[in-house]
């Protein structure tokens, strides 16, 4: 009978099809459903996190995984109706006021929801008060915010300053990134974190929400 | 509404890879001040921005500021080192595109300080002028209405008016579809964004930069597309996407950044458009391209190959930030004229020396990386010779994709071209979904828009219809 390791294997190869066929055999066998999910789909997407970070998958591999692992997870929950998908945490993210570059901000969303959190992408563009209208609706555990030009970057303390104003900053973590950001910029604004890239981002988010402090990825 | 091209390209304009080479152009552009460019000297364009800061009505004197200090210590270096002229492009950012009167303040205080440079000390330079495209501003955005629109084309209008000589921009049309097929690795995705969206913006758009050139007296000189295959090249560099997937993407923004000559444009191409030696190989014009000296901007896999066939030499962008020996805009001055001068030192000895320096700059990159291999000289004439067989742009980029799949296997059997076995197995990934397109656009339209998410842009602002709205406008 097919095991952990080989549903494991099939979310790391993106066989969505192999992915559903070992999920529904190990229900049907009395498998855990929570240990499906954990041992089997998470431990690929795992997998594939630790591939993609060392430059070893593309993208596009990664999302088909992903997208393997969510129909095993949507097999769990026809089976088990009362099923709730573990999140590892929520995180707001936007483009910061003036900025409309997306595709490296909606990378890095992509990447968060591939590694299971709950991700909420405001867009392009955004207002440092709509940043702080997102915290109070959604209590995010970070909030990510991106720039590309050196004229739109400065609105990044803005928004913190807005959170802070709230009362909101000591509530949430901060993480900026973008072409001309640094880790230098990101402790001069008051930032909990800087990621270079959209793997970094994620594994960034990990070690927030697991409560370490400051802890900048390197480049 | 219809914008027909006043131009078609049967043949290609460059005869022979002999004839295929940086500094000349079959048809060099002349300025106002008598400056030729693809007449046999390659000239440094010089591209500056703001340093971190702001852009508001409070900034603006600093703004002013920075680029008066910008122009002054760009044309002393150049007056300095005998640069035989100079090109200063100026890319307006959102802001000082969407308030024209920044916009044409910016650019009549470079211009101004290029006027005296000239007349006191005989320093010959152009202008170029590109606002930015500020239509994407509003999500989904209008492309053809609306008040972005109308400032965008009036900072075009006064800035040219107030003698910016080159006329550009980096417009955006078919983006949000494109970035999606970037993503996903999806050709069928980037072939309708580059091969219908872009086609039909760029048609658009070309057609009032044109009028407006004409009516000014300044020059349409080109487009790029540098949010789309530049995308690609630096997802590439990240290794998010496969290398080959951007150098077939390059390959396939051919027919797109074509339609600002088939529209009227005349050249000098815009420096970022890494596709700029197939348009000098088809519609004839002069190119300015980047490669190395543009490292300030970013990294890419082409810095020698890419001063191949240049007519002149950019560094893309840099900003106005101190380095120890001078602020950065006079830094990229300086290098970009040594390259220049070095190119032109070998060009002034004889064409068999312009050849052997363009082929060390190819022999140099072509190897290492599928997105230098498709602008090799000889890759670039061969792939160019096919596609002004085709007369449908739509066609033509499907066509361009499935060529720089066959090039680049190609290049890989005879050794010529390295690349790693997963690389390697996305070129089969790429050909098996070409074959999925359809040969009809109107047929691949209705297929595709089931997969698109239509609330990121208008498919009515590029004249298409959507199925269920056709449907229920014939009941």
């Amino acid at each position: 009978m097919a095991g952990f390791e080989d549903l494991s294997q099939a979310v790391l190869e993106g066989d969505e099809a192999r992915v559903v066929e070992v999920t529904k055999s190990l229900l049907d066998s009395g498998v855990d459903p929570l240990d499906v999910i954990n041992k089997g789909l998470i431990t690929g997407m795992d997998r594939v996190g630790v591939l993609f970070k060392n430059n070893e998958m593309f993208v596009p591999e990664v999302l088909m995984s992903a997208k393997a692992m969510n129909a095993g997870v949507e097999v769990v929950k026809e089976k088990q109706q009362a099923f709730d998908m573990p999140s590892l945490g929520k995180v707001v993210i936007g483009t910061v006021r003036g900025d409309l570059h997306d595709i490296g901000k909606n990378l890095v969303a992509m990447m968060m929801e591939s590694s299971g959190f709950t991700v909420y992408n405001l867009g392009v563009d955004i207002e440092p008060a709509k940043f702080v209208e997102a915290v109070k609706e959604y209590r995010p555990d970070i909030v990510a915010m991106s720039a590309l030009l050196t004229t739109t970057m400065m609105n990044m303390k803005e928004t913190i300053d807005a959170l802070k104003e709230a009362g909101l900053k000591d509530k949430v973590k901060v993480i900026i990134g973008g072409a001309p950001i640094t880790q230098e910029f990101a402790d001069e604004i008051g930032a909990d974190g800087y990621a270079p890239d959209a793997a970094s981002a994620t594994e960034l988010c990990k070690q927030l929400v697991e409560g370490r402090e400051k802890v900048g990825v390197p480049a | 509404m219809e914008y027909k091209p006043v131009k078609t390209f049967d043949e290609l304009a460059v005869k022979s890879l002999d004839d295929f080479v940086y500094g000349i152009a079959p048809h060099p552009v002349t300025a106002k001040n008598g400056m030729v460019i693809g007449g046999g000297t390659v000239y440094p364009e010089i591209n500056l921005t703001l340093p971190p800061m702001n852009i508001n009505e409070s900034t603006m004197p600093e703004v002013r500021r920075q680029y008066a200090e910008m122009i002054e210590g760009i044309l002393k270096r150049a007056k300095s080192l005998y640069a035989p002229g100079i090109i200063v492009e100026v890319e307006l950012l959102p802001e000082t595109t969407m308030t024209p009167q920044w916009g044409i303040e910016i650019n009549k205080i470079l211009r101004d300080k290029m006027y005296e440079y000239e007349n006191k000390y005989g320093l010959k330079s152009l202008l170029r002028c590109t606002p930015n495209d500020t239509r994407e501003i509003v999500r989904p955005p209008l492309m053809r209405r609306g008040e972005l629109l109308e400032n965008m084309f009036t900072t075009f209008e006064k800035c040219a008016e107030d003698g910016a000589d080159i006329l550009s921009i980096e417009s955006t049309g078919g983006k949000e579809v494109h970035d999606e097929g970037l993503v996903t690795c999806d050709i069928r995705k980037v072939v309708f964004a580059l091969g219908v969206l872009g086609v039909r913006d760029m048609r658009f758009l070309w057609s009032r930069i044109v009028e407006i050139a004409g009516r000014t007296g300044s020059i349409a000189g080109g487009d790029t597309a540098c949010g789309f295959a530049n995308t690609a090249l630096a997802l590439a560099e990240q290794e998010m996407i496969p290398r080959v997937f951007a150098a077939v993407d390059r390959v396939a923004t051919i027919p797109r950044s074509l339609v600002a000559f088939e529209m009227g444009a005349t050249g000098p191409d815009k420096d970022c458009g890494y596709e700029g030696p197939y348009m000098k190989a088809i519609a004839g014009v002069p190119i300015s391209m980047e490669g190395k000296t543009a490292a300030c901007a970013h990294l890419s896999a082409v810095g020698n190959i890419a001063a191949c066939v240049c007519d002149m030499w950019s560094n893309e962008s840099v900003q106005n930030v101190k380095l120890l020996s001078a602020p950065a805009p006079v830094v990229s001055t300086e290098q970009l004229i040594y390259d220049c001068r070095l190119m032109n030192e070998a060009a002034a000895d004889g064409r068999e020396f312009a050849l052997k320096m363009r082929d060390w700059l190819a022999d140099s990159d072509s190897s290492l990386d599928p997105q230098a291999y498709v602008l090799r000289p000889d890759v670039v004439l061969e792939i160019s010779g096919e596609l002004v067989k085709e007369k449908d742009p739509f066609l033509a980029t499907k066509k361009a994709a499935a060529l720089a799949v066959e090039v680049i296997k190609r290049g890989v059997e005879k050794g010529e071209l390295n690349l790693s076995a997963r690389e390697k197995k996305w070129l089969d990934i790429i050909s098996s979904q070409l074959e999925t397109i359809p040969d009809d656009e109107e047929k691949f339209w209705f297929e595709l828009q089931k997969e698109l998410d239509l609330n990121k842009w208008r498919p009515e602002e590029y004249d298409l219809e959507v199925a269920a709205a056709k449907a229920a406008s014939a009941k």
